[in-house]
Formats: structure tokens, sequence, C-alpha cells
């Protein structure tokens, strides 16, 4: 169940230029939160900016109750988060979402990821290290300046694949076509994303085609993050285009099987 | 110190309330805290079959506030008698259910099927501003507005409020169409109507273009339109627009309201409501206030 709390920030990482790392202390959060989960932040008692902030979950520190989050700056919400310093209390609600990442018993899996969307995914490739899987990772950025965080999946993985879309940094193109190439030989059961629309539209294409399994985190805009607004809608792919029915992306997801969603 | 309220012939522990819309049926803020603190709970807008909503984006932020396009998705008055309302009736507070519909019929039968349920009043809801047909079709007239509330009140015994849209040149005659219509108490006010452009895309921010705008921002207009009204009608008023904190709510009452509701703002914190019924009681003791109704209307005007 999602609570509310007064979290300490306990450290803070500047990741690239406009891109934080927080870490917060929060057990209760971090106990009964799973890979795919985000939270939500009001970064101030006034009234401006008005609603909270969702915010992936980056990585759960079990052992010692941390919860570390990773955002860029896009707006004053996240330009006041990120004056925050150690020591300051954040408001936290959490976690949210209980359509999370499942690993099932996937003995091989894919984790695809584009820009900032690459930050839940941390926490997925940590659990399916744990539990033994086999794992390909691919992650693309924009370029050589927003390519973020590649020791960190590295350490976790032995199949890591990084990408710009412009070759200014490793591979030249995008992620989906890395995964692509290597689906011939590495026969994943599921592939796991989180990006860019667009990114996320040609992975379920590609899934859906070659009937693979895909679990794929959405984002929409949201204001309560608790299923009450009824804000963040996601069409039901089952459902007609005159008469559509939706999810909340706060609720039913954010991570989705792919094949049951149109977005 | 007595902070309770007699809305309507509803009797309510304390005058605050939550809005339609912005609580759901209650389930997901009862994790947060007992509804039982709650003067009532007023549910989403429910109409007689269900309805999906909107496309999405339904939501944007703006300033001190928000606009919504949520298009009354809801799972119908039969599913919220067979899965919301036992599940409501669990906290010792007063159910309020807003009711939405198309036309007079569909409020009237709506009404017949909510007047045998176990709850303690209705909300009309003639003032949502997302839905093509209906609600504010019938909420921008006198005669609108006293047509569907008189309708309705042949078959519904239960108390009965209607909601009022602000988006119209003048809400005194509205609510006097309300009283005139035989209902009990009028609550104002909804969403305003409004937009946000995204100036890269040259498009609204909204897949429906336009929106309802709550929060902070549409507090000064509320209580403008509370006051207004109060002085046009003797039936009870719920006022809402933007409420924070307690001292908003008492601003509420000093300019009429019996009872508020919570809206927006528990979005932005799921306590706001605890909070604003703490807020009212920290003002009385301050002011010495014996029972809350009295400060009701007290504005002392220039």
């Amino acid at each position: 169940m999602p609570e509310q709390i007064l979290a300490e920030l306990v450290n803070k990482e500047k990741i690239i230029e406009g891109v934080y790392k927080f870490a917060v202390k929060a057990d209760s959060i971090v106990k009964s939160a799973r890979p795919g989960n985000f939270i939500e932040i009001r970064v101030t008692d006034q009234t401006e900016p008005f609603l909270r902030r969702p915010i992936s979950i980056h990585n759960l520190d079990k052992e010692n109750g941390i919860l570390e989050f990773i955002f860029q700056i896009k707006g004053k919400g996240t330009e006041i988060l990120s004056r925050k310093q150690v020591g300051d209390k954040i408001d936290i609600i959490g976690p949210l979402g209980y359509g999370t990442f499942k690993l099932e018993n996937y003995k091989k899996i894919a984790i695809i990821g584009g820009g900032i969307g690459i930050f839940p995914l941390y926490e997925l490739l940590k659990q399916a290290k744990g539990s033994n899987a086999e794992t390909g990772v691919y992650l693309s950025f924009r370029n050589k300046d927003l390519v973020m965080l590649e020791d960190k999946f590295g350490k976790l993985t032995n199949n890591l694949n990084i990408s710009t879309d412009d070759g200014s940094y490793k591979n030249r193109g995008f992620a989906i076509d890395f995964l692509k190439q290597d689906m011939e030989k590495e026969k994943y059961e599921c592939i796991y994303a989180c990006g860019p629309t667009p990114m996320l539209r040609a992975v379920k294409n590609y899934a859906v085609e070659n009937n693979i399994n895909c679990q794929v985190s959405l984002e929409e805009k949201m204001a309560c993050g608790l299923g009450v607004c009824l804000g963040c809608a996601v069409k039901k792919a089952e459902s007609s285009k005159e008469v559509p029915e939706y999810f909340h992306v706060c609720k039913a997801g954010p991570v989705f099987n792919a094949k049951d969603v149109e977005f | 110190m007595n902070t309770e309220v007699n809305f309507a012939g509803i009797k309510m522990k304390n005058p605050v309330t939550v809005a339609s819309g912005t609580f759901g049926y209650g389930r997901e803020y009862s994790n947060f805290f007992d509804l039982g603190k709650l003067g009532a709970v007023i549910t989403k807008g429910t109409s007689l079959k269900p309805k999906s909503g909107n496309k999405p984006p339904r939501v944007y932020e703006t300033a001190s506030g928000m606009l919504n396009s949520i298009g009354l998705q809801n799972p119908g008055v039969e599913f919220f008698a067979n899965n919301d309302l036992p599940f409501l009736r669990q906290f010792d507070t007063k159910i309020i259910v807003n009711a939405c519909g198309s036309s007079i019929e569909e409020y009237v039968e709506l009404c017949k099927i909510l007047n045998s349920l176990d709850i303690d009043g209705v909300e009309l809801n003639l003032s949502c501003p997302n839905v093509k047909e209906g609600c504010m079709a019938f909420g921008n007239t006198y005669e609108g507005v006293k047509k569907v509330t008189s309708e309705v009140r042949k078959v519904l015994d239960k108390p009965l409020i209607v909601k009022l849209t602000p988006n119209v040149t003048d809400i005194a005659s509205i609510a006097k169409g309300v009283e005139d219509g035989g209902a009990d108490a009028v609550s104002l006010i909804n969403t305003l109507l409004a937009m946000k452009i995204d100036i890269n895309t040259r498009k609204p921010v909204l897949a429906n273009n336009t929106g309802g705008l709550s929060g902070p921002a549409i507090k000064p207009v509320a209580v403008r339109m509370v006051y207004q009204v109060s002085k046009a009608v003797n039936i009870p008023i719920m006022g809402l627009g933007g409420i924070m904190s307690g001292d908003d709510a008492i601003e509420f009452m000093l300019a009429g309201a019996t009872a508020v509701s919570i809206g927006a703002g528990n979005f932005a914190d799921p306590y706001t409501s605890i909070k604003t019924i703490e807020g009212i009681e920290n003002y009385m003791r301050k002011y010495n206030i014996e029972n809350v109704t009295d400060i009701v209307g007290k504005v002392e005007m220039n």
C-alpha cells in the first residue's frame, strides 16, 4: 500500500548536466517496492507548482532502506527538487503502481531503454541478476553528452549494448535495431522496455509481430498517482476505436504487457 | 467546541467533505486516513451506465492549479451500488453521490435508483464542462436548472444538492433556479472552462482541447460566487474551489457556505481534508467560536 513519508535526502549526485540522482531514507517504501514502481514527490508545501512529480524508482537498497531515484530538470518542479540539499526532508508518496516488471521464471531476457527511460530498468536488471537470469541490455541515447550509467549497468550484465542516435559514442543507431540483430542468436524470452514513446512503439510492434513477451513502462500526465483522478489514461488494446476503454498508468501500470495497451 | 453542521438535512460531524472526481469512491484515500473523520464523502460523478471517459492527455498542471478533462469516466450506478457503496458504508461518514446524466430522463432514471440505495444524499452534477451532452448544458440557464431539479425532486426523497458551473454570467440567478426547483442545497463551484496551449506544437495540451480549471488559482472566484449566491437564495451552500487549508475553508464559510469540499487539493496532499478540519478547529479556538455554524455568512462587507 502506498504511504506518504518525509524522507531524508542522504546523498545527491549529478549524473550529467541537468540530471540528478537522489538517495533518500525510506525504509517502509523500500521494503514493499518492486521494480517498475514509482513515487510522487511534492517539491513545495506552497501551491506553486501545484501537483506532485511522478518519478520512477531507480534502485532499492533493501539492506539500508535507501531508495534512489534519478530525474532530469524539465520544469520548475524538478528545478526546485534539484536544489534540495542533503539533510532536507522530501515529501514522497510511494510505492505507486500495481503493474510492475515481472521476471516470471525467464532464463533469458532483454532490457531496452532510451534516454531518461533507462532509470527504472536498473532495479529490474539487478533483480534479474539476483535470480540468475541471463540478460542483454540495450541502451540508447541521443548523443554522447547524454550517455548515462554505462558502468553501473555494465557491472550487472555480460551483454551491454550502448548506442547513440548520431553515432557520437559507441554504436550508431537505435537500441531496437541492435536488439533485433541479437535476437537471432540470443532467443530472449521477454523484452522489458522503458523510454520515449516512439521507441516503445517500435519495441511493442516487434514483440507482437514475433510473438515475444514484452513488458513496457508507460508515462502519461497524472495528478494524484493513486488511481483517483483518472487522468493518466492509456487505451486498452482490446477496446474499439469507437468505444475506447482505458487503463490508468498509475494503477494498472506503469508497466503493462505490451499487447494489452495501445499508445 | 461544536463542529457539527446540518447540511440540507444531512447531519455531518464537521463541515468538510471531498469534492466529486477528486476522491474516487474513497478506497485509495482510505489507505491514508480513516474516512470516518470526514463530514461526508462526495463520490466520483456517477451515471446510469458506465462511461469510459475522454482521450488522454486528460490532465495538465497550470499556475497554482490544474486542468482536467476526464469526461466523467465511471463504472455506472449498478457497479457503485454493488461494490463501492458497501465499502464506503464501513466508515462513520455520510455518503453523497454525485449524479450525472445526458438528458432529463437519464437524471430521473438515475435518481430513482439512487433513491432506493442506502446513501445520505445526491449531488446533481449540472456543471461538468468536459462532456458534450447534458451536465453544463442544463446548468447554464435558470429554466434549465429549475426544470432538471424539479423533475429529479419528484423521484428523490433524499437530500438533493445541485452543483453549479461558474461558466455563467449570473450565478445568483442560476442558484435561484435550484431553489425554485425544490432542491435542499446548492454546491459551487465546479471547474472553470479553460485552455492551455503548447507553444512548440501549437496544440492545446489536452486531447479534448479545453478542460476545467481547479485548484487554488480559482479560489477567489469561488468565494465571490458563494457570497453572491448566499445573498440570492435561502438554501444552504456547499462551497468549493481551491481549498487547501482551514483558513481557506473559513473564508468560504464567512462568505456564506455551510459546508465545504476539498477538491484538487487532495491530489497535492492526500491529507488536505484532514488538515482542513484541524485548521477549522484551530480557528474556532483562536476566536472562541462555540459552534462552527456561527461563522456562516458572517463576512462584514466594506
